[in-house]
């Protein structure tokens, strides 16, 4: 039997924590561009347009994503197309982020005063031209905050794509423990690992909320 | 593509589905009784309680808060048996749960009481209660009124993570749609029905407990 040292599990953890924070961008960046895509759904004129976007964002806000994730590991391959792991967990975890964004963003647009919209429209801006030129950066300067608090809550949700099982921190470490018999000291450095990821962000998006409440 | 949606077996497997379903709501009704309970002494030891309390409680909120949820349930399950703690699955599932959203509730509570204004208190205390009578009877209902959309939302999220304990053998939705699917050899069929209840579960759970807060805290709650 291979004996494990604590330097070994420690630099076993760490190469596999760099799956999870490939994973966290990869979701985070797809989340935000397909997020973008909802918003604009969601802030639409038409009706039918506005609650297409609301139903897709109750869906994924009032399902677990582990069975989300079930979904993708299970149905895309019905459609023809040969998954793995990886490709199910950031496609899972984009759609995942991307209605949570999406909703966090509405709330930014909803908050500004509608004269923002007149005043674009008085200057012969069209309506994607107030968009992007007016309303979006502000709604996303106010909603910095809750962005960042939904990355470490982005970051913290990738440890469930180890039950799909994607090679990240969590599988890696359950492997670990399965050989090591010492669930109390892995499990302890792994919450560590996370602790040390997402400590700093919560930290960074507690002071952007200080700042805007003042 | 030859492949065909097959929801033949949901016949036969309606029982077995309902079974978990009242597993999951049972572990959040306990997680939100034992968790609120938690929340509220966490808060009001994070206000009034010796500077060692308070940064203990301070170091719990953000331990929890920022570690995965499933990481702590496994220390729980796993770990705590190597320091002689050996816990039932559903023990060990209602624990990791209820410590999870305590550390989310603290701070939701805490908002909460600095919320109520310091007036209610003085007045209370003028009247001749108590520090504990003020506690419990003047602040605590008010600031429960201005939290509980805040708390609503929380058990939801809570609800809907619970899904994870399937891991560690817990009977639970989750666990029967994973047990349904081997039977079956139909993952897809099982696993969209079962999200389709746990949507209705997390929709009518919401719907309660609004309807539920009208009744207890009267008007006003949303």
């Amino acid at each position: 039997m291979i004996e494990f040292t604590f330097w070994d599990i420690v630099r076993n953890l760490l190469l596999a924590a760099r799956w999870t924070v490939l994973l966290s961008l990869a979701a985070f960046i797809g989340g935000a561009l397909v997020g973008l895509v909802v918003l604009f759904f969601r802030i639409a004129k038409n009706k039918w347009v506005k609650r297409i976007a609301s139903g897709y964002i109750a869906l994924f806000q009032g399902t677990p994503l582990l069975m989300q994730l079930f979904l993708m590991f299970f149905g895309l391959p019905m459609l023809g197309l040969r998954i793995e792991p990886w490709t199910a967990a950031v496609l899972g975890l984009t759609f995942f982020a991307s209605a949570y964004l999406a909703e966090i963003w509405r709330g930014g647009v909803d908050a500004l005063p509608r004269g923002q919209w007149d005043a674009g429209a008085s200057l012969g801006l069209h309506y994607l031209q107030e968009l992007r030129l007016i309303i979006l950066p502000q709604a996303f300067a106010i909603t910095r905050a809750p962005t960042v608090g939904f990355l470490v809550q982005l970051i913290k949700s990738t440890a469930l794509t180890s039950i799909i099982g994607f090679e990240e921190l969590v599988r890696t470490s359950n492997a670990i423990n399965n050989a090591t018999f010492e669930p109390f000291k892995v499990y302890g450095l792994v919450a560590l690992i996370f602790f040390v990821m997402c400590f700093p962000l919560t930290q960074y998006a507690r002071r952007l909320e200080r700042a805007a409440a003042r | 593509m030859g492949y065909s949606l097959d929801f033949g077996w949901l016949a036969g497997a309606a029982g077995v589905i309902a079974r978990g379903a009242a597993m999951t709501l049972l572990l959040i009704a306990v997680t939100t009784l034992a968790g609120t309970f938690l929340s509220i002494l966490g808060a009001a030891g994070k206000r009034n309680g010796p500077k060692p309390l308070r940064l203990a409680i301070g170091c719990y909120v953000e331990v929890m808060r920022n570690t995965p949820f499933l990481v702590q349930l496994f220390f729980i399950f796993f770990g705590l048996p190597s320091l002689g703690v050996r816990l039932d699955p559903i023990l060990a599932a209602m624990l990791a749960m209820t410590l999870n959203m305590a550390a989310y509730t603290i701070e939701i509570v805490g908002a909460g009481l600095d919320a109520v204004p310091r007036g209610q208190t003085e007045a209370a205390l003028a009247l001749g209660l108590r520090p504990r009578q003020v506690f419990i009877k003047i602040v605590l209902p008010q600031a429960l009124k201005v939290i509980y959309p805040a708390l609503t939302s929380q058990i939801v999220i809570m609800m809907l993570e619970s899904a994870v304990v399937s891991q560690i053998a817990v009977r639970e939705l989750t666990y029967e749609a994973d047990m349904l699917q081997a039977r079956t050899f139909r993952a897809f069929e099982t696993y969209f029905v079962v999200t389709m209840v746990y949507l209705g579960l997390s929709m009518g759970l919401r719907r309660l407990l609004v309807s539920g807060g009208r009744q207890v805290l009267g008007a006003g709650v949303s």
